[in-house]
């Protein structure tokens, strides 16, 4: 499926020439630029807002550029957040998520892409039912056992439920179905066994749809909401979401300082993106984005 | 071997024969077993919990009371499910009217040549920025008293409202951010279809004097209708979850526009994990399922009429 995509694109860039040539596309780039500046626009009045003060971000009618540009929002906001400590917690739950997923994902996708086991079929229909069902069903559960494990407010605790994602395996076992059988046979008959073969042979062949699929579950847990502020009742260890929540009710409206607050929050995940785009869009395109 | 290297990966024919498949009970087993234990204490375990708490009434510590339907009828009779409901859905039809508007978009970028890459970069920013901190800069847009939205209104005279705080318009305010948030989604999943469409097709209708509408039309929209099919699914299941965006945009100790905005997934949020009552949470998951399935069979059925499969 990626490669798919990638090579498409490969040939629709080879037919722009003629495309670019056609009279009328200055009409379709007014358009789509109108679109992108409301698009951007939300981050444009972010990113002017930071450097403005408090008083002069609620003033009527609003100035658009800053008029005593102030850094005052940065320091307001490192002054009072624990945002380091945050952000230790979103890049270790992400990492220890992504590293989860794929070592498991990779594994069952495998399994029930190339062996054959009796159940194999039964327990694959199991997982695909999970992917139909909403994720608030199971947070409950969940809930209790994470609990009981005393994991509560713990960096583990956030990264555990999304280690396991039906989608991942589906996503790796189509992956491994696409690749010819032939590889593995050779890979036999040099006396190669299949955990061999799996890690020699076929992991390195998925490599492009594990990349997607850790940017997939990253973009997940980076911006998860709902089951961190349900782990985390103590409040230490929050990740940036909770925290950045949270940080309504300390500065109500105090917007410069929310809206630095948002920014340095989400850029990390902005900047993975710019560099691995690639990637994102292949992931989102093979997938439909379902958590 | 060399053909199979060099022509492009057949899935149809290995999945077909499944005769490259290597009988190895041992080795499945202890594969699939890091998912299944994890699949079965956290996903399979938990959904039958909830499906037996949404019978009992559970107190917030201590074991449950069988109460049969109870909290279904009380769900049934409680005018704030009714009114999540109804926030829920009318957040997913706003959502819809996002669908084509990402194809024309997905349309109009796959007919430039420069700037596409920049144009899918632009429109996927939402999509990669923290759902809370978009809806906080929301909120400062949407401010009653200050916002640039009403500024900007007020310029071509229309009168500025309390756009989150007044709960006649919360739900339109929410879901216009919510169709920025996922166009980015969207036009991803759109544009690989359309790339999907065979170039000679515009050739040979060119040939017979169509023109670019016309083709959109007749072509586009044909061969493109399996993944606007994939998209509106898609839409329609996770609008039916929103849970971020009134938690941040709408939570505020004196809002009380949220009491009236409160979607599906937030009423259960409520119940289940701020008020604890963890029975009467687990009847409105359960409600949620029925709702999303039935709305998911509605447009599998649906899809015979309007969708094409060549």
């Amino acid at each position: 499926m990626t490669d798919q995509i990638l090579r498409s694109r490969r040939t629709d860039r080879a037919a722009n020439g003629s495309k670019a040539s056609r009279h009328g596309e200055w009409v379709i780039h007014v358009v789509l630029t109108a679109a992108a500046v409301v698009m951007v626009a939300p981050f444009v009045w972010q990113l002017l807002t930071i450097f403005k003060s408090n008083r002069e971000a609620s003033q009527v009618p609003p100035t658009f550029l800053p008029e005593g540009p102030t850094t005052d929002a940065f320091a307001t906001f490192f002054g009072s957040v624990p945002f380091w400590a945050q952000l230790t917690v979103s890049l270790s739950a992400l990492v220890l998520r992504v590293i989860g997923q794929l070592t498991v994902s990779a594994l069952a996708g495998y399994a029930f892409a190339r062996l054959r086991f009796p159940g194999r079929r039964l327990l694959f229909g199991l997982f695909i039912a999970m992917l139909m069902v909403p994720s608030q069903l199971f947070l409950i559960g969940q809930f209790e056992i994470i609990r009981d494990f005393q994991l509560l407010d713990t960096v583990p605790a956030l990264a555990i439920p999304g280690m396991f994602s039906a989608f991942g395996i589906f996503l790796m076992r189509q992956a491994f179905m696409s690749i010819p059988a032939g590889f593995e046979e050779a890979a036999r008959l040099d006396g190669a066994g299949p955990l061999r073969t799996f890690w020699f042979v076929m992991l390195p062949m998925v490599r492009p749809t594990m990349a997607a699929l850790a940017v997939l579950t990253s973009l997940y847990s980076w911006n998860d909401l709902l089951w961190p502020l349900i782990v985390t009742p103590r409040g230490d260890k929050r990740p940036l979401t909770v925290g950045l929540a949270g940080l309504q009710g300390q500065f109500g409206t105090d917007y410069p300082t929310l809206m630095a607050g948002a920014l340095v929050a989400s850029l990390p995940l902005i900047l993975i993106f710019l560099v691995l785009q690639r990637q994102f869009f292949s992931g989102i395109a093979s997938s439909g984005l379902k958590g | 071997m060399t053909t199979d290297v060099a022509s492009p990966p057949s899935r149809q024919r290995t999945r077909r024969r499944g005769g490259g498949l290597l009988p190895a009970p041992g080795w499945g087993y202890l594969m699939i077993a890091p998912a299944l234990v994890g699949l079965v204490a956290l996903y399979v375990w938990p959904f039958l919990t909830t499906f037996g708490k949404s019978f009992m009434d559970v107190p917030a510590f201590g074991p449950g009371t069988f109460t049969g339907v109870d909290n279904y009828t009380d769900l049934l009779g409680d005018d704030r499910f009714w009114q999540a409901l109804r926030n829920s859905a009318l957040y997913t039809a706003i959502l819809l009217l996002g669908v084509p508007l990402a194809i024309v978009l997905a349309a109009l970028i796959e007919q430039v040549g420069r700037g596409r890459a920049l144009y899918r970069v632009l429109f996927f920013l939402p999509v990669v920025t923290l759902p809370v901190a978009v809806s906080m800069v929301w909120r400062f847009i949407y401010n009653g008293d200050f916002g640039l939205l009403n500024y900007v209104l007020s310029l071509v005279g229309v009168p500025g409202q309390y756009w989150v705080a007044d709960a006649t318009f919360t739900i339109y305010a929410v879901g216009v951010v919510g169709i920025w948030m996922s166009l980015g989604i969207n036009l991803i999943i759109l544009g690989a279809g359309l790339q999907a469409i065979p170039q000679d097709l515009y050739e040979a209708s060119s040939l017979d004097g169509a023109g670019r509408v016309r083709q959109f039309f007749r072509i586009t929209l044909p061969l493109l209708s399996p993944s606007v099919f994939l998209v509106t699914v898609l839409t329609v299941i996770s609008a039916l979850q929103m849970f971020d965006l009134i938690f941040v945009m709408l939570r505020s100790v004196n809002n009380t526009a949220l009491a009236d905005s409160k979607t599906i997934v937030y009423l259960f949020y409520e119940k289940a994990f701020v008020e604890f009552d963890q029975g009467y949470g687990a009847a409105i998951a359960i409600v949620l399922l029925m709702v999303i399935m039935a709305a998911t069979i509605l447009q599998f059925r649906l899809q015979r009429r309007w969708v094409f499969y060549d």
